[in-house]
Parts: structure tokens; sequence; C-alpha cells
């Protein structure tokens, strides 16, 4: 009987080990980890639009994109920052909204990153110099799950106060559009 | 079915021969084998399997648990350690809760009901044998999910009792909480389900003669817990699952202030649940008790009327507490009297049960075996975990202690104490039935002394700690604190109650190969489950044994009264009358099945993928539809010849 | 400094009063339970006659329900004593007073925020981790929490209150012994519950007085280059986004606020001494003090960080 029940659970917990092993990085908490080496190039483009042949847009993920502690981090840091402010949790107000599929200066993390460090003109303030290069990538990663471009296990749920916007784990994911036109799709 | 129309039950006067025995057992053992193999394995219903496999699997999460306990152990050893750092120690910390209180606890007692309950009431089985089987493999499943989860670093970490909004959407990211939210609803599924079956069992499948006032004290415990568990288990099921799970998967907001809704709300939920589960520990335990009482002091225990109502207030009292573990929140403060009043009332029954059984011993010549030794263990140590549970009911006191590792000290001696020392005691007391062999005496005693030693060695000293200011729940303290010393020395003790229970582990495996050889009743006591031999056969009884009294094997000089007249060529069981226990019908026992896992890795599909997305619920919910088929026609098909047979008729077929 | 055996208010007084009392009838209890139980076993071993399954005598059994029926009266009267004596230390908890000096509370995060409230709102106050209280009056707490539920909780003057979102609670009580109290967060409350502590300074009136006017003015500005230097480099840095210091343009509430960070005993919550060589260590990597803590690493020179500790060696 127990050795029989013994293979049992040798078996089970082997086939498990897959599901274990995919859900390892998304619910990391690396604490002290140390911001990621790669920041991004000093040259980022911030459209996709070039002058001859079709450049070719770097589309890595972000360093925490898959994280779901980092991206919650990162909600955290839009609050204290009073990213809200201008964005509205991210359905815009002031600055652009973040929750749909226009993107002024890009959608990749790398740019995203350096919209959020060099600043944009009309407003975007620069935080270079007032966040860490982690504390950016955390802000990356929620940025982009509020449009639903991360995985979905990685997305915040619903905070709790009142918000009127949806929550990034119910939000579909929208295909990024560089328009370069703030409200491009309100005004075709 | 009332029973004014029936003649009072006569029992006819036969006496079969030996080969009519014989006869009789070999063709029950063809009816009654399971299959054979792996597969037969995976199909079981027979109650003593299932339990069998229950106590093993439970045993292991207490192991698992206990493991949890001493890494916990060791990182608190001394100041600013650093074996476990707070991600890993909060998610340690947590499933140690978790696996002790719904894996381990709750699960064992149950598992103690579904191996004895039938045996103990003279039942063939236990009255629905696949649903049996249906929880245990959903327990099961939780048992994989949690340790997989904890292995994948997706470890719940809130607290046994994820008080929101810490576990709520915004500030546990990730699916640790949903875990813990999952898992505690479809184990306590696993919990109702076993509550059902044994209240039918003792209801309906009595041992002719066995009226409730005959009712084994073992059975009684079984059959208020589980009727403890119908009314406490929903609240959790229904918070955890409905209430938490849903405000972090689909962002409803029953918890959220902001959007009317209300944090103090889930810990109303919870404790109306998690007060009531201590006594689902307990109340069993005390079961546990009296049996090794009597058979040890060689008296029949004083005080049975007085036991019985004792286990009934408690369990009645047990569902007005639950505000006492809410006495720092802000709770007008009469309202907090009115439980600062009941929980001390619920010391009173607690009080009554132990002074009976002191009388019993008082009046008898008590043998010190290691049973009995584990019982004079559970007074030693309880009786400090009541004391200072009667301390925290008074919320002036409480506000200091709540929360802190006084309270840590206090829960530990009444669960090690009121639960588990009486649950070893049971395990040398029942082993002997379940293996037909005995455990080692000087192991035994060994495993004892280490054991109370250790235990009190441990726990004592938080008390103090608690009240020098220690928080619970921190995975860290600053020298200057001036903890250190005792927490080193709840560390060693901690070692010690790990060294125990490996000298259990070792005495055990053992004994389970090599053990001497017990007889049907190697402590000569009085209960029916000692009838038959040891380990029982598939059916328990080769006749439906009858009841004369309280006490059935001390009573009954020359031989216990049977009952025949079952059919020997299908699996059938004798249903009585619930009160009387008067023969009422009898009943075909289905045969092994699949269908029970089938349909609990179904329910795993259903709420565990549930975390990951709701159309996984729907597909879950579907595939449990052929199961559930499955399950009717196999109940048709298997159905031969007629159930429902009169009494009188069932009785005249003995001669 | 950190123990309910050492009460420091009437308050915590009146709890440690009733738990001697608790301790010292549940212990006999205890003791009379463990004789008995010892001299009902072991008194009687050895000396096993035949088995007498049978009833036991009439009249043992008649003493046996004397006993039991004593020892459960004697239970009941006990805890009915108990029950008397906690409600009265109940009540005598309960009565607020009518005017106190009150002070909001508010949880965060991993650290303490206190307001001192005065009806001229530019005379409150407010500082972090270390409350000063004057002692012989009443104090009023008004405790609310900014995430998730933590516990207000000093041992030495009173029992604790949780902080729930979305309810207020409040906690009184009147230091009668100057010292200095330590308390911690009771409620767990994520990664670094642990090191979430706070400390209570009970002093005299006019000393108290005294450090509250003192709190309310700005520090003086930076007067040498070093500290100048360390100013920018706070005000140009992340702190400012963060923390609060008087009479600079850094008025964020992020974080605890710096005023007077140097009138404090210790940083980060009461996990480390407020020394030079500390605050350097917690700006330069704070994780790996609070792990989890939501400070983060500021990346600074060698120099900048020697000006930045300078600077804040004058937040007095």
């Amino acid at each position: 009987m127990i050795g029989r029940y013994g293979r049992f659970m040798i078996a089970l917990l082997l086939s498990s080990s897959a599901f274990a092993l995919a859900s390892c990085e998304r619910e990391a908490r690396r604490l002290n980890q140390q911001p990621p080496p790669g920041a991004p190039p000093t040259f980022v483009a911030q459209s996709p639009l070039q002058p001859g042949p079709t450049l070719v847009v770097d589309t890595a993920e972000g360093e925490f994109d898959d994280n779901a502690y980092n991206t919650s981090e990162g909600q955290t840091l839009f609050n204290q920052m009073n990213c809200s402010g201008c964005h509205a949790n991210g359905g815009g107000n002031m600055g652009p909204a973040l929750m749909d599929d226009e993107w002024l200066y890009g959608s990749e993390p790398n740019q995203i990153f350096a919209s959020i460090a060099e600043g944009r003109p009309n407003g975007m303030p620069s935080w270079k110099n007032r966040l860490n290069d982690k504390q950016i990538w955390q802000l990356v990663a929620y940025v982009r799950s509020l449009s639903g471009l991360t995985p979905k296990g990685a997305r915040p749920a619903r905070q709790d106060h009142m918000m009127m916007t949806s929550p990034p784990n119910q939000t579909p994911k929208a295909k990024p559009r560089n328009s370069g036109l703030p409200g491009a799709s309100q005004h075709p | 079915m009332t029973s004014s129309q029936r003649e009072p039950m006569l029992p006819a006067e036969t006496t079969l021969s030996e080969e009519e025995v014989a006869r009789e057992a070999a063709a029950l053992d063809r009816v009654w084998a399971g299959r054979p193999g792996f597969w037969g394995w995976l199909t079981a219903v027979d109650h003593k399997s299932i339990g069998k496999r229950y106590l093993v699997t439970t045993f292991a999460m207490f192991l698992a648990g206990g493991i949890l306990a001493a890494f916990m152990r060791t990182q608190l050893m001394r100041p600013e350690n650093t074996v476990l750092g707070p991600d890993r120690y909060n998610q340690v910390f947590t499933v140690h809760g978790t696996t002790m209180m719904f894996l381990f606890a709750v699960p064992v007692m149950t598992a103690m009901g579904i191996y004895f309950v039938p045996l103990m009431v003279g039942a063939r089985n236990i009255a629905f044998p696949r649903a049996n089987a249906f929880g245990y493999w959903t327990y099961f499943v939780g048992v994989v999910f949690l340790y997989v989860s904890l292995i994948a670093n997706t470890g719940p970490d809130t607290g046994w009792f994820a008080y929101v909004p810490l576990s709520g959407p915004q500030y546990s990211p990730g699916h640790r909480v949903d875990v813990w939210a999952q898992l505690v609803t479809f184990t306590e599924i696993a919990a109702l389900i076993a509550a059902v079956n044994v209240i039918v069992t003792v209801f309906k499948l009595r041992s002719p003669g066995m009226s409730l006032n005959r009712l084994p004290l073992f059975v009684w415990a079984q059959l208020v817990v589980s009727f403890m568990i119908v009314f406490a288990m929903p609240a959790v099921a229904a918070g955890s699952t409905l209430m938490l799970g849903l405000d972090r998967t689909v962002n409803s907001h029953w918890f959220n202030p902001a959007e009317g809704g209300d944090a103090l709300l889930w810990q109303h939920i919870f404790w109306f649940f998690g007060h009531p589960e201590v006594y689902i520990i307990f109340l069993p335990a005390l079961g546990f008790i009296t049996p090794i009482v009597e058979t040890f002091a060689r008296r029949k225990v004083f005080g049975y009327t007085a036991l019985v109502m004792s286990n009934i207030t408690t369990a009645f009292f047990a569902f007005g507490l639950w505000v006492h573990h809410m006495f720092a929140t802000p709770i007008p403060e009469l309202g907090q009297s009115l439980f600062t009043a009941a929980s001390m009332v619920i010391a009173i029954p607690t009080g009554v049960q132990i002074f009976c059984w002191l009388a019993t011993l008082w009046a008898g010549r008590a043998e010190l075996r290691v049973p009995l030794l584990f019982v004079l263990g559970f007074i030693f140590t309880f009786v400090i975990g009541g004391i200072s549970g009667v301390m925290l009911a008074s919320v002036a006191f409480d506000k200091q202690a709540h929360d802190t590792f006084f309270v840590v000290a206090h829960l530990h001696y009444v669960l090690l104490g009121g639960g588990v020392m009486p649950l070893f005691g049971a395990f040398y007391f029942w082993f002997p039935k379940i293996t037909g062999r005995m455990l080692d005496e000087t192991l035994g005693k060994l495993h004892f002394w280490l054991f109370v030693i250790g235990v009190n060695v441990t726990f004592f000293p938080m008390h103090v700690l608690g009240l020098e200011g220690m928080p619970r729940r921190v995975y860290t303290y600053l020298e200057s604190t001036g903890w250190g010393s005792l927490n080193l020395v709840a560390t060693l003790g901690a070692y010690t109650i790990a060294l125990s229970v490996i000298v259990f582990l070792v005495n055990a495996i053992r004994s389970w190969w090599g053990g001497e050889v017990a007889g049907a009743n190697p402590w000569n006591s009085s209960g029916l489950e000692w009838a038959t031999t040891s380990p029982p056969p598939p059916y328990n009884f080769v006749h439906v044994p009858v009841t004369t009294s309280r006490h059935p094997l001390w009573d009954t000089t020359v031989e216990l009264p049977v009952l025949s007249g079952l059919r020997t060529d299908r699996r059938e069981v004798l249903v009585t009358t619930t009160f009387d226990a008067r023969p009422d019908y009898r009943h075909e026992d289905p045969a092994p099945s699949i269908w029970p896992l089938y349909l609990a890795l179904c329910m795993g599909l259903t709420f565990i993928g549930g975390i990951f997305s709701p159309y996984l619920v729907v597909v879950g919910l579907a595939l449990t539809l052929p199961g559930l088929f499955g399950l009717a026609w196999q109940s048709i098909t298997n159905h031969r010849g007629p159930d429902h047979v009169d009494a009188p008729q069932a009785l005249a077929e003995t001669a | 400094m950190h123990s309910a055996f050492a009460p420091a208010s009437p308050q915590a007084h009146l709890v440690a009063t009733l738990w001697w009392w608790m301790l010292g009838v549940g212990g006999a209890i205890w003791l009379a339970v463990i004789a008995t139980m010892l001299y009902v076993t072991l008194a009687r071993r050895g000396r096993r006659g035949p088995d007498d399954l049978q009833h036991v005598p009439d009249a043992t059994r008649r003493r046996m329900e004397r006993v039991v029926l004593g020892a459960g009266s004697l239970t009941v009267l006990v805890l009915a004593a108990f029950l008397v004596f906690d409600f009265s230390v109940g009540h005598a908890l309960a009565q607020h007073p009518q005017r106190a000096l009150t002070i909001d509370i508010t949880g965060h995060q991993w650290w303490w925020e206190a307001e001192y409230e005065d009806p001229d709102p530019s005379k409150r106050l407010t500082t972090a981790n270390e409350i000063h209280v004057p002692t012989g009056e009443p104090v009023q707490f008004k405790l609310r929490s900014a995430d998730v539920i933590h516990s207000f909780w000093a041992p030495n003057l009173n029992g604790k209150k949780d902080l729930i979102p979305g309810y207020l609670s409040t906690l009184w009580f009147e230091a009668d012994t100057a010292g200095v109290y330590r308390g911690q967060c009771a409620e767990f409350c994520g990664l670094q519950h642990a090191k979430m502590a706070f400390y209570v300074v009970a002093e005299p009136r006019a000393k108290f007085q005294a450090w509250l006017a003192a709190g309310a003015q700005s520090p003086p500005p930076p007067t040498d280059s070093t500290q100048l230097y360390g100013q920018r480099v706070f005000l140009s840095s992340g702190c400012a986004v963060c923390h609060t210091i008087g009479g600079t343009a850094a008025q964020a509430f992020v974080g605890p606020p710096l005023t007077h960070v140097m009138s404090r005993a210790t940083i980060a919550a009461g996990a480390l001494a407020n020394t030079r060589a500390n605050l350097m260590a917690w700006i330069t990597n704070p994780q790996a003090i609070k792990p989890g803590a939501r400070m983060p690493a500021v990346p600074l020179t060698g120099p900048q960080l020697a000006a930045l500790v300078d600077y804040l060696g004058t937040l007095k």
C-alpha cells in the first residue's frame, strides 16, 4: 500500500513540476535585487516612422513584465508619485491615457523607460534623478499592464480605492498603435 | 417507519456452527473484496482503506507542517538571524498554519471518524462510501496543490487567517493568496462530506439495539463535531472563494471600504468558522480519551450523560465566541463583553469532562500504558492552555496578549495538548486494530516523555515573550529587545519535539511490519470495534453485532449476540432507525468505483483553474457531468434484488 | 522598556493587576488538577485488584458525584469572579477622558505617522516613529491606516488597538512614569511587519511643551558648504519626492518627515540606532536592512553621501 502510494505521489509531483517551474518567475520577490544592469541604450527611437526601410523595433520584454510583485510595486509608485494626477489611474486626463492602444512615444519597455526617465514635452516630468532604475522598470511593467501588454497572471487586480477604470487583470490587450496623436482613435 | 407499529426487537436465539460461519465469511470475502492491483487502489470505497489513506496523508502533513515549524524556530533562534528572509518566512508560517489547521488537524480527526465510527456502531461500511472516497481525493488534490505551490514560490504568505486588505487584490499581488482561498474551500468540502457521512452512519447504520443513549462517547464526539462542521465550514467556503477569491480575480468589492465594502467583515466571517474549528479539532480528541481512560482504569466512565451534554454544550457555545479573536478591533465594548462571558462559560463543560475522567481514574486502578500516559500528558498540558484561554477571554488582558507570542503559546498548548496528545494516545490505542500489530511500549514511553517535555519547553517561554512585547509573525527581532534567550530555549524545545516525532515514526514503521501481533482485543477494551479481527475484514463483521449496553464487550458474559440475515451474495448493510436502532431495511452498498477520483480531479480543475481563468471553471464543471452520470449509472447497473425488506422479515431470516 | 510586566500608566497597571490575579488563581487551579491527577493515577498503582468491571459501590459513586459536582461549581464560581473582575477593569479602561491631548496616528507599510492635533492648523506637528507624550495627563490616540491593518501597541502603557482601513479606532492612556517605551506593530502587515516599531517618550509637561515648540520650528538652514551641498543632494535626488524637511522645498508625504530626524533615537521605524554609519548604510542599501521596505536604494557617490549625511545631521 505504501509503495503504491509512494509511486503515485512521485508521479504526481513530477507531473506538476512543470506548472511549478512556470510560475516560479511570476511570483518571485527578489527584494534586495539591484536595479537591472540593462538600463536602456542612450538612443531609443520614440517613433516607428523612419526614413528609408522600416526600422526593426526592439521588442524585448520589460525587465519586470512577467513579475507580479514588481508590477504591483510599480502600481504603488504610480500612486505615490501622483502619476494619477495627470494620467488618472491610466484613463487619461491632463496626460494621455495609458490603458488604450495609442502610444505617443512608443509602447516598447525601453521606450516607456525613456519616456519616464527623460520626460516628454507638454508636461511629462523627467524622473531620472528621482527614481532609481529599478523603480522605473517597476513603473514600466505597471504602465504596460494597464493596457494588457504584460502576461495576465502578473497584472494587478483592483485597488482598495475608487477607480473609474477597469483593473489591469480585466483589461483586454490593446494592440499598440503608434499614432503619435493623443486620443487619435476618438478623432478619426 | 414509526416505531410504535413495531414489535419490540427480539433477537432470535440460534447458534451458528463454525462451518456455517466460515462459509459465510468466505462468501463475504468474495463479495466485499476490492479490485486487485493499482486500479483497485484507485477505486477503493471501503471506509477503512479511505480512513487509513487519510491517516497516512494527514500524518505526512503533520510532518510537513512540522518541518516548516522547525525552519521557523531555527530562524527565530537568535536575533537578526538570516536562515529565512521575510518573503520565505511569511510563506513558511502561512503554509505551516494552513497545513496544520486545514490539512492536518481537521482531516485527521475526521479520518479517525471515517475509520472507526462504522466499526464502533457495528456497521459494514460508512453510509456513503463513494462520496467518502471523493472526499479523500478532494483533500488529496488540495494537499498536492498547496505543496506544489509552496515549492513554486507561490505559497500563500498572509497568515492562515489571511486578513484583508493585506490578502486582498492590492497588497497581495500574484496568485499566492488565490492558492490559499481555493485550497481552504475545497478541503472544507472534503470535511463537509466526511461530516455528512458520519452523521448518516451514526443515525442510520448503528447495530441493532444501539440506541442513542448507548452510543460510545467517541461516536458522540464525532457526531457533535460533524454537526459543527456542517454549520461552520460553509461560512469560510463562502468567505474565501466567493468573497476573497472574487475580490482578487474578478475585482468585486466585498472588502473594499472605498466602494462600500468592509474590511472587518472578513474577520467576522472567518472567525465564525475559525473558532468552532478549534472545537472541531478538540472535541474528537476528547472522544478518544474516554475509551482510553475506561480501558486502563478498568472502570466504566463516570458521568456518561454529563460527558455527552458537555460535548453538546461546547459545540453550542463554540459558535458564540468568535469575536474574542477581534477584541482589538473597534467593536463596541458592550458587544465584546458578551463574548467574554461566552468564552468563559465554555470552560465549564471542558472542566466537567476532565473532572469526570479524573473521577473514573480515581475509582479504578490506573495501568500506565502509553495511551493513558498521553491522556495524562493531555491533562498536564491542556489545562495550562485552558487557563490561558480563560485569561484571553478577558478583553482588557487580551488587548495586551492579542497577536503576540502569548497567543502562539496558548494555541499550541490547546492544539498540541488538547488535540495532538490525545491523538497520539489514540494512535497507540487503536494502532493494533488498524494494523494487527502492537506499537512498541518502550519507544512509546520515550516518545511520550520527549514530546511532553518538548511541547512545554517550546511553548511555555512564549507566554513570557508575548507579554514582553514580542508580536507573532515576525521574521526576526532586534538584539536590543532581549528576546533572544527565551527564543533559543523555545527552539531547543522544538528540536525535542522533532526528535520525539522521529521516535514515533521509527516505532510506527518498525511495528507495522514487525510488531507484536495483536489479537482482536489486545487491551481487553469494551467497544464493538474490538469484537472483530485486527485488522478487520472489508465487511467489518461476519455478523452484525447486536448491542445490549454501552460496553458491549464488558457486559456480555458469554458471547456477543449477533444478527444474521443479511445477504452474503451482494454488499448489503443493515439500516436501523434513528433513535432506537431497530432494524429497518437492508441497503445495497456500492461497488468500487473510479468516479470519485475522476470527480475530485474535475473539482480540482474547477477550483484551481478558476484562479487562472473563469473559463476553466466552466470546463471543470462541464467535465463533472459525465462523472455524475457515471455514478448514477453504476448505481443502476449494480442494483440487484429488492432493497426494502421489512425488519421482522429480516429477522425471520436469522432462523 | 518593552513589557506588559512593567506598567507605566494606570491603564497598564490595571491590566497587570488583573493578569497577576489570573496567573495566581489559574496556577493554583492547575496545581490542584495536576496533584489530583497524580494522586488518582499513581497512588493506587500496583494495587490493581481482579478486574471488577461492575459499577463501583454506591457509596463511592455518591462521593464521586459530590466531588465532580463540587469541582464543577467551584469552576463556575471562579469564572464568575473572573468575569466581574474583568468587567470592572474593562469598564475603567473604557472611560474615555473628556479633554485630552489628541494624536492622530496613521499606520503605513512599514512606519508610523503621528500628527499632534491643534485647533490652529499651522501648529499641527507631524512626526514619525517617535511619539512624545506628557506624563500625568490623558493622551488620546486616533488610529487610522493608510494601507493594510496594523495594530498600535506599547505594552507598558496600554493594550493594543487595530488600525483598520475604513474605520477610526481610538485608544488612550495616561503615562505616570517618565521614560522611553518601545512599541511595535502587532497585526501582521506584510514583509516588514517585524521591523515596524515606534517609541513613546513620556516626559514632564514642561519638557514635552519645549519639544512640541521646537518641533513646530523649521531647522536652521545649513551653514557650511558641505552641508549646503548635502541639502542640494537631498533636494535634487530621490529623497525629496518622498520626504518632508520643514523650511525647504521638500514637502512630500510618502515617507516619514525628516524635519527633526536627528532628534529621534532610531531610524527606519526602530530598526537601526540613529548613527552616522547607520544612516549611510540605510540610504545606500535599505533593502539589505529591511528587505521589501518602500525606501529605495539611492544611487549616490561617496562625497554626495557624506555631504547628505552631514546635512541630515543638522536636522535636530
